[in-house]
């Protein structure tokens, strides 16, 4: 036995699989026929698609005062949403490339998934600052092109404009991380398939052979991307916290933003990938070998420990906006508690503080229906969170004469559906045309995680010399 | 497809660690491996195999190094000297402000560039078809394969003779490519 096996690790590859029924396992989604159940959840998608396009064109054709937005509430939903989905995506990133640095192995069986939850997700949140400028036509003014305006320049002291940098690089990277990581396996479904299945996968595999230094740079570059996405992705959601915290307006200006924020996004992207993952492997019941109740537990861990993190930056908030003496922060968070929108507040509380610390608890921590109920209540949470930051604080500002109260129309409503259906559409096909485990990276597992090599069904493997015996 | 022109003989292997001894068995003999395949990364077949380390992370660095100088270079450029403007009362030179973009650029530079540096020396590529020896390597078999082009019919039968005692599956194969 060459690789490390301890027998401490519970295994991660149930079901005594060999190299070649891991092949099996998850190609077989991407060759049969989708049923039923995914036609109707593509048409469902396909309904809240069609609908929010309806809001969407209604938004561009009339302004986003459609949104009912006013002149004290000027970020309604639409940031709410776009900070929301961007801490979405940061579990996947986590997942990918921490996980990676840190060498946990878990992380093969739900890596693939949760970087294209990144991708869809980040694909999401960049549609609402896009359309919040009003004229999207005239978006790639954001990027510093030469122009015949002087050249004028973007102002690149602006947080905001340090936001398009964050979110562009974000997305590239990511896509470029995800793309590496598929080549060989979609390399493995070109080497199964035939007729023009094989063509289309054989023009997506970028023509892999799997040579031993080719895996060399692979892996060699799968590291220093990991290295160069771990800073990355905490730069991101601090660049987005830079948003509110670069401001002047009280329970904005925090310095505490950046490590919150963060924390938030990591937790409710843990939690999203909860409920892909449980439904993926209910959708696909093939796939539960490699998604196991160990992979559960790992992240419920992860959501403890960050949810706890995040109700100490509400508490912490709360009182150093008492000790401050400065009046305009103390108002700023007695209205967030105890102003008309206290049911935000108390939504994110119980939401983000209060029930996920059932995780403490082994039992329920392992226990898939529990975690797909508090994966679901999280992210209400953390989708309340950003809400009581943008229109709680806005609501009501220095002066009580502008004072205002914001509730969304149906527009501003259907918009957040149409990333719904967005990522769901993009999800039920990633479904049906990429391997949803990673291939290799589990194989490459297989022998110290694998149930036959550790765990309770330790020694019922073949060994790699009756292997060669039978030869 | 791309021709190679070369006349490959190769043995196929079910398990990683036969694959590891034979790939030392074989060297150690003074043979020389073309090429190894395998569905996965083995990891401690590099040094077995003779194989340098590769040399990406400095291309990485090269192209984040430009990508930092670049971004921070642009930025002082448009606000001191092309149109310079006060934002906020700070000084036309802020750095401080400088340094998230920068930080972007840079990754952002180092990512791409990286990876267009790895498909280019790997010869990979959107619908590039490259010679494969067999359906199976990227599935569950192991391939050890040796260049015979310029070899007499004794030197190929000694290598099929030595794939088939370290270990190798079935009758090794040979296939122009």
């Amino acid at each position: 036995m060459s690789s490390v096996v301890s027998d401490i690790r519970p295994p991660l590859v149930m079901g005594n699989k060999t190299y070649h029924q891991i092949t099996e396992d998850i190609c077989s989604p991407t060759e049969e026929l989708p049923n039923g159940k995914w036609v109707m959840l593509l048409l469902g998608a396909l309904g809240l698609l069609a609908f929010g396009a309806l809001a969407l064109f209604v938004t561009i054709w009339f302004g986003i005062g459609s949104w009912y937005l006013n002149r004290t509430v000027g970020w309604g939903w639409d940031i709410t949403n776009f900070v929301w989905w961007v801490g979405i995506g940061h579990a996947g990133t986590l997942i990918s490339a921490i996980l990676l640095l840190f060498r946990q192995k878990w992380r093969t069986g739900v890596n693939r998934a949760a970087e294209a939850m990144t991708i869809f997700a980040v694909i999401c949140a960049a549609l609402f600052p896009g359309i919040h400028m009003g004229r999207i036509w005239l978006a790639f003014f954001v990027f510093p092109y030469p122009n015949t305006r002087g050249p004028l320049w973007v102002n690149f002291n602006s947080p905001l404009l340090w936001d398009v940098f964050a979110i562009s690089t974000y997305f590239t990277v990511s896509l470029l991380f995800w793309y590496m990581g598929l080549i060989p396996d979609f390399a493995t479904i070109r080497d199964r398939a035939k007729g023009f299945r094989k063509r289309i996968y054989n023009f997506a595999s970028f023509g892999w052979t799997g040579s031993a230094k080719h895996w060399q740079r692979w892996e060699a570059m799968a590291l220093v991307l990991s290295g160069l996405a771990t800073p990355l992705v905490l730069s991101v959601h601090t660049i987005v916290s830079f948003d509110f915290a670069t401001s002047v307006v009280p329970g904005w200006h925090t310095t505490i933003f950046p490590p919150y924020f963060v924390a938030g996004a990591i937790f409710s992207g843990f939690a999203m990938v909860q409920t892909l993952m449980i439904l993926t492997s209910i959708a696909l019941p093939q796939l539960k070998d490699y998604i196991t109740q160990q992979h559960i537990e790992s992240m419920n861990k992860v959501i403890v420990l960050t949810g706890s993190i995040v109700g100490v930056a509400y508490l912490t908030e709360l009182f150093i906006a008492w000790y401050s003496g400065y009046v305009y922060e103390q108002f700023a968070f007695y209205n967030r508690a105890l102003g008309p929108y206290w049911w935000s507040y108390f939504a994110m509380m119980t939401c983000n503080v209060i029930t996920p610390q059932f995780f403490w608890v082994k039992r329920l921590r392992r226990s898939v229906l529990v975690t797909f109920i508090l994966s679901i209540v999280v992210n209400i949470g953390m989708w309340f969170e950003r809400f009581v930051i943008i229109a709680t604080t806005l609501h009501r500002d220095f002066l009580p004469s502008s004072w205002s109260y914001y509730s969304p129309s149906w527009v501003e409503v259907g918009v957040y559906l149409f990333t719904f259906g967005l990522f769901g559409v993009l999800y039920l096909i990633f479904m049906r045309v990429a391997p949803v485990v990673a291939i290799a990276e589990v194989k490459s597992i297989l022998k110290s995680s694998g149930d036959q090599y550790c765990g309770e069904n330790m020694h019922q493997h073949t060994t790699a010399e009756e292997l060669s015996s039978e030869a | 497809m791309k021709q190679l022109n070369k006349t490959i003989l190769y043995g196929l292997y079910t398990d990683e660690e036969v694959l590891m001894d034979a790939v030392r068995d074989i060297r150690e003999e003074g043979n020389e491996i073309w090429d190894v395949f395998t569905p996965f990364p083995v990891h401690g077949l590099d040094p077995v195999l003779g194989l340098k380390e590769s040399r990406l992370h400095i291309a990485g660095f090269v192209y984040g190094l430009f990508g930092a100088l670049t971004a921070f270079g642009f930025m002082t450029w448009t606000l001191t000297r092309d149109w310079p403007i006060i934002f906020g009362g700070k000084p036309y030179f802020s750095a401080p402000s400088f340094i998230p973009i920068t930080f972007e650029f840079t990754v952002l530079m180092a990512a791409v560039g990286m990876v267009v540096t790895f498909y280019l020396v790997c010869g990979l590529g959107p619908g590039v078809t490259n010679p494969y020896l067999d359906p199976r390597i990227t599935d569950d078999h192991f391939c050890v394969a040796f260049d015979v082009t310029n070899m007499s019919e004794e030197q190929r039968q000694a290598l099929e003779a030595k794939l088939l005692s370290t270990g190798a599956c079935e009758q090794p194969k040979i296939k122009n490519i």
